[in-house]
C-alpha cells in the first residue's frame, strides 16, 4: 500500500469560495480504506464543511490517533499539516499542538477504539481542559484496522461477524464528553452529510472543545444484521433532535424560518446556529436536559442526533493559563530568555 | 581514662536525625547556609522516606574546606531528635564521635555508648518554659538546638542572624522570634555545658568563592526557562516534581509580559505521564520548545512515545529525575539505573541522545543545552540528573549566559523558503548530516505540508512499507545518531601527574566522589587517568581513552554495569578491558567506596606502576 496522490486537474467551473480555493483544494489523497466505509462519508463532510467555511487549509492541523479512521486525515485536506500519532494518545498531542499556536485550527479524527477503548482517560481529559479544537469519532463499534474485535462503543448484546455476543457494557461518547465539560456535542451518521456538514461547521466554529460522535458504519465487519452499528440499523433507530444550520456572523441571514419550528444559538465567535426543531422542543444550551434526553434515548434504543448540548461562549485553555495572544511558537530568544543581567541577580540571592 | 573524641576543623560530618514535617529542613538547612557563609563548604544531603508527616528524616551535613562535594560516609556528630531512630542513629557514629541530644527527660545508661561523647541539651525543657503554642514549640525548638550546636562548634551567630534578616526581610516580628530562639540555645549552652569539650570545629575560611548554593531541580527548571521551553507537562513523581514546580516559579517571575501581565508560557500538570509527553511531542511538532520532567516509572510509561518522537523526527525534552529502582524502587533514594531504558527505549532499533551533568551547574547548561539539541537534531532528547543532585543543595559555579546566544531552531525551512522555490523533502538529508529540514503546520499556502506518522515513510514523508526505502532512512537516523556524537558535551579527561596504563570512566552525580577518590588513589601510589562522559552517543574521544589503557574501572550506581555495557556494545569491545565498580544501595556514592574498590580491584590484578616497571 503506497500513496497515491490523486490528479489535480483543475476544471475551469470548479467555483472558489471567499478564500479563494476551490473544493478540491480541501481534498486529500485518494482513500485508502474500504469501498462504503462510512469514514470516507465522514471525510467528504470535513472537505466540505472546510469548503464552505473558507479557511485556509494551510491553517487547519489534523491530529490522529491510530485505526482505519484514524488514517482518514491523509485523504483530506491535503495542504494541511497532519500527524498521525499513537494509538488512543491523539488528545495529549493535540494539546501540547494548540498550546504551541493557538492561531491555528485544530482537527481531531478519532476512532471508538482509539478514543473510548485504549484512550479514554485522554479523551476525558481534553474535554476537561477545553482545548480549541473540533474532535471527531469515527464510531463503528468495532476495532476495524485490526479485523473486527469489539471496541468500547460496541452495545450491549451486539453480535460480531464472528458470532459472538457482546457482555459488556458500551460507553456513550456524547454523554462522556458532556459530563467532562465539552462546551460543543453533537452526534451525527455519516451517511447524513445534510446534518453532518452543518454541524462539522458549526463545531469548528465553536471556540472551544467541540466534540462530534459520528456513526460510521464498517462495512467489513458490521454491516450484518447484528450489529447495532451497520447502516440499517442507524437509519431505522436514528432520532434526530435538530437540523443545524450553521451561519457564519458576517452574514447573517434574518429573513425568519418557520418560528414555531426554530431556534437559534449566537457562538462567542459571533456565528449562528440555527436549530431546526425535529423532534420535541429541546434547547441544546441546558446541559442537565442534553444528558437526561441522550439517557432517555439510549433506555429507548434511539440514536439521538443532533446538536445536542453548546455553550454558546465557552473558555478555553489558553484563557485558563492566561497565555500571550501571540502564537507561543512565534516567541523569540529576546521574548523567552532573561539574560545574562537577570541570572548574575539570581545567582546573588543562590548564595 | 578519658574517652577518645575526634578532633576537626572544617572537615567533619553532622547528621541530623528528626521526624519528617517536623520543620527540622529549615532550621538544618540554616545551619548549613551560616557555615558556607563562614566560606567553609558544605555539602548537604536529605535523605527522606516516600512520606509527608511522622516518619524518619536525616539530614547529613559534611564540612569540608577542602570542598570535597561528595558524600563522606560516616557521622561525626549525630543530632538524634527522633526517638523512634535513637538506637540506629547512636550506632551510627564513629568511635570518638559525638552525640547531641535532648535531655529533658532523663535516659537510661544503656541508651548510650561508652566511646562517643554525649552532649544533653534539656530542649523541650527550654522550648515548653518560653512557648506556649504547640506550632511554635515545634519550629523553636529546632532553632534552639542550631542556636546550641553555634556554640559547640564556633559557628559565628552573626552569619545566621544575617541569614535570618534575609529570610524575614520586612517581617520584623518573625526575625526578633527567631533570634530569641537562636540566643536560647546560645544561653543554655554557654552557662551549662563546656564547648571546649566538642573539638569539632568551624573556623572562617575564604573556599567557597562566588559558587552558588543550589539543587539541581531548580537549576535544570532555570535552564528550561534561558533554553526557551514554553510548553512544560508533568504528572508529579519524586524526586522530578520539584524541578516543573521550579519551572513555574520562575516564570512567573520572568516570563509574563510586562504590559498585559499575560503568560509567555503554558504549564499543563497532565493527567499521566502519557499525556505528558504527549503533550510535549505535539507542542514541539507545532514548533515550540517543549520539555517534561520525570522519573522512572514515568520513563516506562512514556516509551511508545519515545519512539514516536524518535522515529517522526519531532523535538522534545525530558528530564530523567533518577531514583532507584526497578518498579516503584526506592522513590526517596538516589541511582544511575536508567541508563539502558532511556538510551534504546520503546520497539525497534532506537536510540536517544543522552546528557549527563555532574552538577546543578551542568543540570542548567545542560536543560539549556538539550532545547537546543532537540531542535537541532529533531529528536528527543533525555537530561540524565538523578535525585543527588537534584533534591539537594550543591555547591556549584554560578550559572553563566552568553548575551550574544540566540535559541538555535536547527533546520527550519520558512515560508520564504518555500516560495523561493527550495526543494523541501521532510525527510530528505540535503547535506550529510542526517539531519532533514522541517516546517512548522500553517508555514505557506500551498507548499510545505507533510503528514507527520510513527509508521515508515519516504525522503518526502510519504508512506511507504519497501524494504530499500525503510534501509534508508534508517541509516539517514544512524547518520543522525553521529552528528549527535560530535556535537553533544564533550567528555572532560582528568589526567594523573604521573603515566599510567589505569584509566577510570564514570559521569552524572559520581563527580564529587570520584575526584576525592582520585586524589585519595593518588595519595596511595595509585595512579588512574579518569574521563567523565557527559553524553551519549559516545564521543569517539570515549574509545579513544578505553584504547589507551589496559584496563578502565567503569563507576557506576547501579547493579549491572549498564555505562559499561554501553560501552561494550557501541564501540564492540573486550569487556574483560572494563573493570566494573559498581554501588547501588540507594545512597549516593563515596570517595571511600571507590578508592577501597580500585585500589583492591588494582592489588587483585597485581597491577605494576609505570615507573617501577620501566626500572
Ligand atoms: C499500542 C497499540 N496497541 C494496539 C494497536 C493495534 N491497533 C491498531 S488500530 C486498533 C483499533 C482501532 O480501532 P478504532 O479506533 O475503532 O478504529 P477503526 O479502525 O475502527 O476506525 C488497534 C487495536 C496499536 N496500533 N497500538
Ligand atoms: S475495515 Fe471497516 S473501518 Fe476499516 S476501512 Fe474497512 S470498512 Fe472502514
Ligand atoms: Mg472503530
Amino acid at each position: 500500500m503506497t500513496y497515491i496522490a490523486k490528479p489535480r486537474l483543475h476544471h475551469p467551473s470548479l467555483v472558489k469560495n471567499k478564500a479563494g480555493y476551490t473544493r478540491r483544494d480541501y481534498e486529500g489523497a485518494v482513500s485508502t480504506l474500504c469501498a462504503g466505509c462510512g469514514h470516507d462519508s465522514i471525510s467528504a463532510a470535513i472537505i466540505q464543511a472546510s469548503y464552505e467555511l473558507d479557511v485556509l487549509p494551510h491553517q487547519i492541523a489534523k491530529l490522529s490517533g491510530i485505526g482505519c479512521s484514524s488514517k482518514a486525515p491523509t485523504y483530506f485536506l491535503g495542504a494541511s499539516h497532519g500527524f498521525n500519532t499513537v494509538h488512543g494518545r491523539m488528545p495529549s498531542v493535540m494539546t501540547g499542538a494548540n498550546l504551541a499556536n493557538r492561531d491555528l485550527i485544530y482537527m481531531g479524527v478519532s476512532g471508538d477504539g482509539d478514543s473510548a477503548s485504549i484512550g479514554l482517560g485522554q479523551f476525558a481529559h481534553i474535554m476537561r481542559r477545553g482545548v480549541n479544537m473540533t474532535y471527531i469519532v469515527m464510531n463503528n463499534g468495532v476495532y476495524g484496522l485490526t479485523k473486527g474485535q469489539f471496541s468500547a462503543t460496541a452495545d450491549k448484546g451486539s453480535i460480531s461477524k464472528k458470532g459472538v455476543a457482546n457482555s459488556d457494557e458500551s460507553i456513550d461518547l456524547v454523554s462522556l464528553a458532556i459530563l467532562m465539560g465539552a462546551t460543543f456535542v453533537g452526534r451525527s451518521f455519516s451517511g447524513d452529510k445534510h446534518q453532518l456538514v452543518p454541524l462539522i461547521k458549526a463545531a469548528m466554529a465553536h471556540e472551544g472543545a467541540a466534540f462530534l460522535d459520528v456513526i460510521s458504519p464498517c462495512v467489513a465487519f458490521n454491516n450484518h444484521p447484528g450489529s447495532t452499528k451497520s447502516y440499517d440499523y442507524v437509519r431505522e433507530h436514528n432520532e434526530a433532535l435538530n437540523r443545524v444550520d450553521f451561519i457564519e456572523s458576517r452574514e447573517e441571514i434574518t429573513t425568519s424560518y418557520d418560528p414555531g419550528t426554530l431556534t437559534t444559538v449566537q457562538q462567542h465567535d459571533g456565528s449562528i446556529l440555527r436549530l431546526r426543531k425535529l423532534g420535541e422542543d429541546y434547547d441544546a444550551s441546558d446541559k442537565v436536559a442534553a444528558m437526561k434526553r441522550v439517557q432517555e434515548g439510549m433506555a429507548a434504543g434511539e440514536v439521538v442526533t443532533g446538536l445536542l448540548y453548546v455553550d454558546p461562549s465557552p473558555k478555553d485553555l489558553h484563557h485558563h493559563l492566561n497565555t500571550v495572544d501571540a502564537a507561543l511558537n512565534t516567541l523569540e530568544t529576546a521574548d523567552l530568555c532573561p539574560g545574562p543581567a537577570a541570572l548574575d541577580r539570581i545567582n546573588a540571592g543562590l548564595r | 581514662m578519658t574517652k577518645p573524641a575526634i578532633a576537626a576543623v572544617n572537615d567533619f560530618v553532622v547528621k541530623f536525625a528528626n521526624v519528617n514535617g517536623s520543620g527540622s529542613a529549615s532550621a538544618n538547612e540554616l545551619f548549613a547556609r551560616a557555615i558556607l557563609r563562614m566560606g567553609v563548604p558544605v555539602s548537604p544531603r536529605n535523605i527522606f522516606p516516600s512520606n509527608i508527616q511522622g516518619l524518619p528524616t536525616w539530614y547529613e551535613v559534611r564540612v569540608t574546606e577542602k570542598g570535597h562535594l561528595g558524600r563522606r560516609g560516616g557521622v561525626d556528630m549525630m543530632v538524634a531528635m527522633n526517638p523512634q531512630t535513637w538506637a540506629e542513629d547512636v550506632k551510627e557514629i564513629e568511635p570518638g564521635g559525638y552525640l547531641f541530644y535532648d535531655s529533658t527527660k532523663p535516659m537510661p545508661a544503656s541508651m548510650f555508648r561508652e566511646d562517643i561523647n554525649i552532649i544533653g541539651v534539656p530542649l523541650t525543657a527550654i522550648t515548653n518554659a518560653t512557648y506556649s503554642d504547640a506550632r511554635q514549640r515545634q519550629l523553636f525548638k529546632n532553632i534552639i538546638y542550631v542556636g546550641a550546636l553555634s556554640v559547640l562548634l564556633d559557628i559565628d551567630d552573626n552569619e545566621i542572624k544575617r541569614l535570618f534578616g534575609e529570610q524575614f526581610k520586612g517581617k520584623e516580628k518573625l526575625l526578633d522570634s527567631n533570634v530569641k530562639a537562636l540566643n536560647l540555645g546560645r544561653d543554655w549552652v554557654t552557662q551549662h555545658a563546656d564547648p571546649a569539650a566538642v573539638k569539632l570545629k568551624v573556623r572562617r575560611a575564604d573556599n567557597v568563592g562566588d559558587r552558588i548554593f543550589v539543587e539541581g531541580n531548580n537549576a535544570a527548571a532555570l535552564g528550561a526557562v534561558y533554553g526557551g521551553a514554553t510548553v512544560c507537562a508533568w504528572y508529579p513523581i519524586t524526586p522530578s516534581s520539584s524541578l516543573a514546580e521550579a519551572f513555574q516559579a520562575h516564570c512567573k517571575k520572568l516570563r509574563h509580559d510586562k504590559e498585559t501581565g499575560k503568560a509567555k508560557y503554558a504549564i499543563v500538570q497532565a493527567e499521566d505521564e502519557l499525556a505528558s509527553i504527549g503533550i510535549v511531542i505535539g507542542a514541539g511538532w507545532n514548533g515550540a520548545r517543549a520539555f517534561t520532567s520525570t522519573s522512572g516509572p514515568g520513563i516506562s510509561l512514556m516509551t511508545e512515545f519515545i519512539g514516536l518522537a524518535s522515529f517522526a523526527e519531532v523535538p522534545a525534552v525530558i528530564v530523567n529525575v533518577q531514583r532507584g529502582g526497578p518498579s516503584t524502587g526506592m522513590p526517596t533514594r538516589t541511582q544511575q539505573s536508567d541508563l539502558l531504558s532511556c538510551a534504546y527505549a520503546s520497539n525497534g532499533d532506537t536510540k536517544h541522545v543522552l546528557l549527563f551533568p555532574e552538577d546543578p551547574k551542568e543540570c542548567f547548561d545542560f536543560t539549556a543545552d538539550a532545547l537546543d539539541l532537540a531542535d537541532r537534531l529533531q529528536t528527543l532528547v533525555f537530561v540524565m540528573t538523578d535525585l543527588d543532585i537534584g533534591m539537594n543543595h550543591r555547591l556549584c559555579a554560578p550559572f553563566q549566559w552568553d548575551d550574544k546566544r540566540d535559541l538555535d531552531r536547527g533546520k527550519v525551512m520558512t515560508a520564504a523558503d518555500l516560495e523561493a522555490g527550495k526543494n523541501f523533502g521532510r525527510y530528505l538529508d540535503v547535506d550529510g548530516d542526517g539531519i532533514p529540514f522541517r516546517t512548522y503546520p500553517g508555514t505557506h499556502p500551498t507548499k510545505g505540508a507533510y503528514f507527520t506518522r510513527g509508521t515508515t515513510k519516504d525522503e518526502y514523508a510519504r508512506y511507504s512499507e519497501e524494504g530499500a526505502v525503510y534501509v534508508r532512512n534508517m541509516e539517514r537516523l544512524q547518520k543522525k545518531f553521529d552528528t549527535a556524537r560530535r556535537i553533544a558535551p564533550q567528555p572532560v579527561r582528568y589526567s594523573s601527574p604521573k603515566p599510567t596504563r589505569s584509566g577510570v570512566i564514570y559521569f552524572g552525580s559520581t563527580s564529587p566522589s570520584m575526584a576525592e577518590a582520585l586524589d585519595q588513589l593518588e595519595a596511595q601510589g595509585h595512579h588512574v587517568n579518569a574521563l567523565r562522559v557527559r553524553s551519549f552517543p559516545f564521543s569517539q574521544a570515549v574509545e579513544d581513552f578505553i584504547h589507551e589503557h589496559e584496563r578502565v574501572f567503569v563507576v557506576e550506581q547501579n547493579r549491572d554495569a549498564q555505562l559499561r555495557t554501553m560501552l561494550m556494545s557501541e564501540f564492540t569491545l573486550d569487556g574483560r578491558k572494563l573493570v566494573p565498580v559498581l554501588h547501588y544501595d540507594g545512597t549516593p556514592i563515596t570517595a571511600r567506596f571507590i578508592t577501597a574498590d580500585i585500589a583492591k580491584k588494582l592489588g587483585q590484578l597485581k597491577v605494576v606502576s609505570f615507573e617501577k616497571a620501566a626500572s
